[in-house]
């Protein structure tokens, strides 16, 4: 494909949902093979643009535009984007009762592939990645999602996520709730995914500069209130550890405030 | 129902073919003394049945309607409409190849001959009112088990079927138990040695072929003290646009130490009313599981019930229901904790769609010095669109205080965050429901023996198709 053409390219991105305008204009691009950091403060908008770019009824997108591979996104449901290499994990995922992981790998795989896998090449390979995240092999018969503790629900999107060998990963908060050894654990399974997929992207949203000293990212954004207010290189992180958004927000809302004042004149 | 609807109703319900109709015997349209009285003699019967059969039906016509149901359904039914009584063939075959063309090809296009070859013990195949193949495992037959239709074991077996036919239900019990045994044809009679357990199961087929048919098939089973046995059900019929009647008595004896699993697969199509009476008693020590899943028919009006009258008996009541355009499905449990250290549990499980309804009505009782009992209720609807409904009526007796009773019950719709979770995963939104749907339903699915759980979740699936977007 034309070197051109970026993986992931969101435009002037306005996300409301129930009326209130959440994202305001998000602009990030991924390319090829790149790692970039999503990081800011609570409520700023990191889980909104996540569930946008992964086509949540809920999240109304007003105006702007995303695209993967150079194709418009906004028209496809969630299953259409996945099978178009989206993936996200989730910062919540749901329990399913009931349904088996094994069952729902399976499900998921052929629905992603738009065929089915032949049952041994699908075993085998869940075998050597539940192995590589240091999974039992009892949890295969476990329901989704259902009882896990909070760094089984981790580890299980991430297996998803080595199942599905997705275009795009959004990880929105993979590493919170995951204690040292578990980090280390998903960021092995990031890393090897991206060794044998040298072309996907991952698009990391973390609050802590922690994860990256294992995953380094290409670029680190900082997202506040809705905006992407500043962008750099893996420093940033380094930076925000240090000194806290408090600086960054306040620059927003001068920024914001140098927008909004000269519109209310005009009204 | 426009032609339209008809079509689609075919196009969803695979078994709604029908043969063109054969008789050898096929009473008028509806009921009086003398249609009872042809069928006994028809059936060349004892005196005491003949009388039976005339008592009962004096308290059919003596009950009304019970006013608690879904009458605005319930009388719809035309009880001067219905044919109480249809013989399709002069004799009942042991070998497929005796059966019938037009009724042998129907049950190969269910599967049964097939099923049978590969995993069943015994299999016994009514085609209206009369069973019209029956076989059983040799190596049973020698053991002494007797697994035969209720007719047949009327004739054969008249001291046993006499001495506890109707002692579980009681004609008088309730207005269709009272129709079944004033009008009963069919069913099964099964008797378990002591000690003998039958480790694959047995199975029943029931045929409704004919247009506005009554079925009223009567099944009695024994386990000796000791004794195992697996009876598994299933119901089909053709899809018509006037009704049909299905209205069973199902009486369960588990004597000390037996151990009773009763399944049923109940897929009846969309006209037909499914009234049905089924009960068992288990004595000391004994288990009696009702499997019971209903998917089709218009209305089924269904309580399993367990009397656990032997201290250390266990009674379970596992039931699923899919309700969907015009169905109501009415179902529930109870369990009567007649002496102490008996434990019970009763999981219900229903989903309604396309504006169909559910209810639950559950009895729980405990009688007073019955100490040490266990019961644990649950039950959980689930349900599809706004338009569907759900009803739960559980009520509890419980007159003994040194009890441990657990209950839950919930009510949930398929909720929007598990549906994009799972089509972030590519599923789309009908695959996505049909996966909840499955789960929702897999404790009852795991219990069934793997065929019939693959079986059922492709029915499932035929009746979820088309059912979303
Ligand atoms: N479903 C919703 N209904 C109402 N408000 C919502 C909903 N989802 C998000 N919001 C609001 O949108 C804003 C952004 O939320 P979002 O979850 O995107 O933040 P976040 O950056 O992911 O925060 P955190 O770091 O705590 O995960 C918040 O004010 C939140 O209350
Ligand atoms: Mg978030």
């Amino acid at each position: 494909m034309a070197e051109s053409i970026p993986l992931l390219k969101i435009e002037d991105l306005h996300v409301q949902i129930e009326d209130k305008e959440i994202l305001r204009g998000v602009n990030l691009e991924v390319k090829r093979g790149e790692v970039h950091a999503l990081m800011g403060p609570n409520g700023s908008g990191k889980s909104t643009l996540s569930y946008a770019l992964m086509g949540h009824p809920r999240y109304e997108i007003t105006s702007g535009n995303i695209r993967l591979n150079g194709e418009d996104l906004l028209d496809m449901g969630p299953d259409e984007r996945s099978r178009k290499g989206m993936f996200l994990a989730f910062q919540y995922p749901m329990a399913i009762p009931g349904v088996s992981v094994v069952n729902f790998l399976r499900t998921a795989l052929k629905s992603v592939r738009g065929q089915d896998v032949p049952i041994r090449e699908f075993r085998k390979d869940l075998r050597e990645q539940m192995a590589a995240l240091q999974m039992s092999d009892q949890f295969i018969s476990r329901y989704v999602n259902e009882g896990f503790s909070g760094g089984e629900k981790k580890r299980f999107e991430i297996l998803q996520m080595a199942m599905l060998k997705p275009g795009i990963a959004v990880m929105d908060e993979t590493d919170s709730g995951l204690d040292i050894d578990a980090l280390r654990v998903v960021s092995d399974g990031v890393n090897r995914l991206r060794e044998t997929n040298p072309e996907m992207g991952v698009l990391l949203i973390t609050h802590y500069q922690r994860l990256l000293n294992y995953i380094t990212p290409d670029q680190v954004h900082v997202l506040v209130n809705g905006r992407i207010v500043r962008s750099g290189g893996k420093e940033l992180a380094l930076e925000l550890e240090a000194e806290g958004y408090d600086q960054i927000i306040r620059d927003a809302q001068a920024s914001d405030a140098a927008v909004v004042l000269p519109q209310e004149v005009t009204v | 129902m426009s032609a339209t609807d008809d079509l689609k109703v075919e196009q969803d319900y695979k078994y709604g073919f029908s043969d063109p109709e054969q008789f050898v015997f096929k009473s008028r349209r509806g009921l009086d003394e003398q249609v009872v009285r042809d069928i006994s003699k028809m059936k060349d019967e004892p005196d005491w049945m003949r009388e039976f059969r005339v008592k009962s039906l004096g308290y059919f016509n003596k009950r009304p309607m019970p006013a608690w149901l879904n009458n605005q359904v319930l009388n719809d039914i035309d009880f001067e409409n219905i044919f109480y009584y249809l013989r399709s063939t002069e004799k009942q075959a042991t070998d497929w190849n005796d059966v019938p063309d037009d009724i042998k090809n129907t049950f190969d296009r269910l599967g049964i001959p097939d099923a049978e070859r590969k995993f069943l013990a015994g299999v016994t195949a009514q085609y209206e009112s009369e069973v019209v193949y029956h076989s059983i495992r040799e190596d049973l037959t020698k053991l002494g088990v007797i697994f035969t239709d209720m007719d047949t074991a009327l004739r054969e077996y008249p001291d046993k079927v006499k001495e506890y036919f109707g002692t579980i239900i009681p004609p008088n019990d309730n207005k269709f138990a009272a129709l079944n045994s004033a009008v009963w044809s069919g069913g099964s009679f099964v008797w378990i040695p002591a000690g003998v357990k039958v480790e694959i199961p047995l199975q029943a087929y029931f045929r409704i072929n004919a247009e506005n048919m009554g079925q009223f098939e009567r099944t009695l089973i024994i386990a000796e003290p000791g004794s195992f046995v697996h009876y598994i059900e299933g119901c089909t019929a053709p899809v018509y646009s006037s009704d049909s009647l299905h209205s069973a008595v199902v009486e369960l004896i588990a004597l000390e130490g037996a151990h009773i699993r009763y399944t049923t697969i109940q897929n009846w199509s969309k006209n037909v009313f499914n009234l049905v009476t089924k009960r068992a008693v288990a004595h000391k020590n004994a288990t009696v599981e009702w499997v019971d899943g209903n998917l089709g028919s218009k209305l089924t009006v269904k309580y399993p019930a367990i009397y656990l009258v032997g201290e250390g008996a266990r009674g379970e009541v596992l039931s699923v229901a899919l309700a969907g355009k015009d169905q109501h499905q009415d179902a529930g449990a109870k369990i009567i904790h007649a002496a102490p250290n008996t434990s019970s549990t009763i999981t219900s499980k229903s989903i309604s769609k396309d504006g169909g309804r559910t209810t639950y009505r559950g009895l729980l009782k405990v009688y007073e010095g019955c100490e040490n009992v266990k019961s644990n209720v649950r039950c959980d609807a689930l349900l599809l669109d706004d338009l569907s409904r759900s009803d739960t009526y559980p009520t509890m007796e419980i007159d003994e205080s040194n009890v441990d009773i657990g209950h839950e019950a919930s009510v949930s719709k398929v909720g929007e965050e598990q549906l994009f979770y799972l089509m972030s995963r590519g599923l789309t939104e009908e695959e996505a429901t049909m996966m909840i749907v499955n789960g929702f339903f897999e404790p009852f699915t795991k219990e069934l023996p793997m065929e019939y759980a693959v079986e059922l979740n492709r029915l499932l699936q035929l009746e979820m198709e088309g059912s979303v977007g």
